[in-house]
């Protein structure tokens, strides 16, 4: 996408995440001053934790990610919130409490409770590092998505700048995400997305949305001469090249020496050709947008309705709506989609946009990306259960999420403030369905990148609030880079350098390890980050999340609730459960994508591995726990 | 990054209580999630009828959401309960 800069957007951003970041320091010293850290946390009010809970949970893959999801594939994208606030809960009833009676409060802890083994170390610090991994791939690919809009500058600055952001800030001070800080972060992301979806109900639907500076893009429609299912002639254009691509005719026109794509529309024996939006590479492998350097701006934000029903009769407009009546007259409409078609023209690269026309019907239904009703296979099915499951399972796994359980006065509020999270987070939630469905269609949505649905959105609606809402995320991205950096940084530095290898380093030595691998993992992310590029951050975190149910899950369930498991059969179950998820994830189609092949050549159908991996795990951790009973036994006696 | 608790909190007699509970009320939700996921791939159609002028797969959606607040709040209740009765036991 081709975007203008806005000074004042540059300003209110760089406030903010300087506030932020100077906020982060503050803290950071106040509480190494402090007698004891643990002793502050206990002065933190439920409520401030509640909220921080709030901030510290919903990173860039809730507010980009799924909002862009929504506006892109309907429905499906809601998924994710539902999943995303189900494993929260999961992770409370099933592991808080039993997890806490252990007296133990992290998932290494917890699994070497019993044993003390060094092989667990190994295999928990290997599963840290992956799914910590896979965790900042979604974030870096979020900051790469926000600069773009907002500094004007290429997807790969925002990730290098990131990237550099974060290890300058672990490698020379280190951070301790402070509560305040979620606070404030969970907070104005909540109060905003609620201004926001105010914005949006006020605002209403129109067949052709202009919010402020966003004018509404006019698509080209001219007749066409066809024979024989060819093109043959449009008026004042001369036809360069036509092909079918998924079924669907796509022809090169050019006028002016410009050329621009359209694909091929037939109604009631008549044909058509409409404009698509278009991203090509000319001779030099310069990119062309719609048939012009990106300087031209000719390349635009879209989404709209094409029918809007209010009361049974079809309007142009409706006025400010209430919640439900909007749900209502997006389901009863028909939604403008474009949807991405990639091909070759004379051997270089095309990627066209085409205007799917979705009934509101099935863009309020699941099915547009996760195809289960009508016409759906096997595959897609399981690919369905497989993320619910990893949704579900997920969160319950991820090494840092219950940590806030215990970061307060008394059990009593923990529980207020996890309660007040609950109602946060499940806000929050619903709103995603709210701006998401309003950036569909209101015009704002890129197809380049889905994940910047909500803030775009909201850029049309007005400067300020974009820039704070973009600040909030961006600030987001910084804490949860720099805790993941940091915890993959101690995965390898502790755990593997210090207990696994008994170096048994000096203290200089292990910050030095720490701060080298919190460098090397850094510059790892950066990559990922810009080699992921135009991927939905939420779909992404879905994977980081079928990983981490698959490895951490089935061992810590299994070490809570049976008494018969070993050491052997927590490795086996780790190694198992990272190998298949992460067998299946780089054989999916989507990666077959990535790799540059045809996705439909996969050698499988699964995007989501958790049904399979999981399954895995947990019958090895069963098989093995069975098989080394003995083993286990004696190297218990001995030890006594 | 710190990664210990803030506090400790100390010998809780209702502990095996409300884990139990815990684990009823994992359930009690699994169901509910799985019957949204079953509706889906086993009769895709239930999806689109009406339910308070909605689709049934917004009604059920946002419901998921809000019962986990409401469960998270019956849960809240009745484990300060056990906590109240237990371990005031104990102190007498």
């Amino acid at each position: 996408m081709i975007y203008g800069v806005s000074y004042i957007a540059i300003v209110f951003f760089l406030l903010f995440v300087t506030f932020v970041i100077g906020l982060s320091f503050y803290f950071a010293r106040k509480t190494k001053s402090a007698s004891s850290y643990y002793a502050a946390g206990g002065q933190i009010h439920w409520a401030v934790n509640g909220v921080a809970f709030a901030g510290d949970y919903l990173s860039a893959a809730s507010f980009l990610g799924i909002c862009g999801m929504i506006a892109m594939v309907g429905f499906d994208g809601f998924l994710y919130s539902i999943g995303f606030l189900a494993g929260w809960i999961v992770a409370l009833f099933l592991v808080a409490e039993p997890m806490k009676r252990l007296g133990k409060y992290t998932f290494t802890d917890a699994l070497n409770s019993k044993f003390n083994n060094r092989g667990i170390t190994l295999a928990a610090a290997i599963s840290t590092l992956v799914i910590s991994i896979f965790y900042l791939i979604p974030q870096m690919v979020g900051a790469g998505d926000l600069v773009t809009p907002l500094l004007g500058l290429p997807h790969w600055v925002g990730v290098v700048l990131v990237g550099i952001i974060v290890i300058f800030i672990v490698a020379t001070a280190g951070m301790t995400s402070t509560t305040y800080v979620q606070f404030i972060k969970g907070g104005l992301l909540i109060v905003f997305s609620t201004i926001l979806s105010i914005y949006i109900f006020n605002n209403g639907l129109n067949l052709k949305p202009s919010i402020g500076d966003m004018k509404f893009k006019e698509y080209m429609l001219f007749d066409a001469q066809v024979e024989n299912g060819k093109v043959i002639a449009v008026d004042g254009y001369e036809v360069k090249d036509q092909q079918a691509v998924k079924g669907i005719e796509v022809v090169k026109l050019e006028k002016e020496g410009i050329a621009r794509w359209f694909n091929v529309v037939e109604k009631e024996g008549a044909y058509k050709v409409s404009e698509m939006l278009s991203i090509a590479e000319d001779e030099k492998g310069d990119l062309l947008y719609n048939g012009e350097f990106k300087e031209n701006g000719k390349f635009y934000q879209v989404g709209h309705m094409s029918k809007i029903v209010v009361d049974g009769k079809e309007v142009e407009k409706t006025g400010p709506v209430g919640p439900f009546e909007f749900l209502s007259a997006i389901e009863n409409g028909e939604i403008v989609r474009l949807t991405e078609l990639k091909f070759k023209d004379n051997g270089k690269k095309v990627a066209a946009y085409y205007q799917n026309y979705t009934s509101g019907k099935d863009f309020m239904l699941p099915g547009l990306k996760y195809k289960i009703g009508k016409g759906s296979t096997l595959w897609d099915k399981i690919d369905f259960i497989s993320l619910m499951l990893a949704l579900f399972l997920g969160t319950a796994a991820l090494p840092h999420i219950l940590i806030r359980y215990y970061t307060v006065p008394s059990q009593r509020d923990a529980r207020k403030s996890t309660i007040l999270a609950i109602a946060a987070i499940g806000t929050f939630y619903i709103l995603t369905l709210f701006m998401g469905l309003g950036a569909a269609v209101n015009g704002v949505f890129d197809v380049e990148s889905s994940n910047m649905s909500a803030p775009l959105l909201a850029k049309a609606f007005g400067v300020g609030i974009f820039s704070i809402i973009s600040a909030v995320a961006f600030s987001t991205i910084l804490g949860t880079v720099a805790g993941l950096i940091i915890a993959s940084s101690g995965a390898i530095a502790h755990d593997l350098y210090d207990n696994y290898m008994q170096r048994n380093p000096s203290d200089e030595q292990k910050v030095k390890a720490g701060k080298i691998a919190a460098f090397a993992v850094g510059i790892l992310a950066i990559g990922l980050g810009i080699s992921f590029k135009g991927m939905n951050v939420s779909f992404l975190v879905g994977w980081a999340f079928a990983v981490a149910a698959s490895a951490n899950l089935p061992a810590i369930l299994f070490i809570l609730f049976w008494s018969k498991t070993t050491a052997k059969g927590i490795i086996a179950s780790i190694i198992a459960g990272i190998v298949s998820a992460l067998a299946i994830i780089l054989t999916s189609p989507t990666m077959w994508d990535r790799y540059g092949l045809d996705s439909a050549d996969a050698i499988h159908r699964l995007e989501n591995p958790a049904i399979i991996s999981f399954t895995i795990s947990v019958i090895v951790i069963y098989v093995v726990s069975l098989a080394t009973q003995k083993e286990q036994l004696a190297t218990e006696t001995v030890e006594v | 990054m710190h990664h210990g608790p803030t506090v400790e909190l100390g010998v809780d007699l209702a502990s095996k209580k409300k884990a139990r509970l815990g684990v009823w009320f994992f359930f009690l939700y699994f169901i509910f999630y799985a019957g949204f996921v079953a509706i889906g791939v086993f009769n895709y159609e239930l999806l689109s009828i009406k339910v308070f002028g909605q689709n049934l797969a917004i009604v059920y959606g946002i419901g998921l959401i809000v019962f986990a607040v409401v469960l998270g709040i019956i849960y809240n209740a009745i484990c300060t309960r056990y906590e109240n009765q237990l371990n005031k036991e104990e102190k007498a």
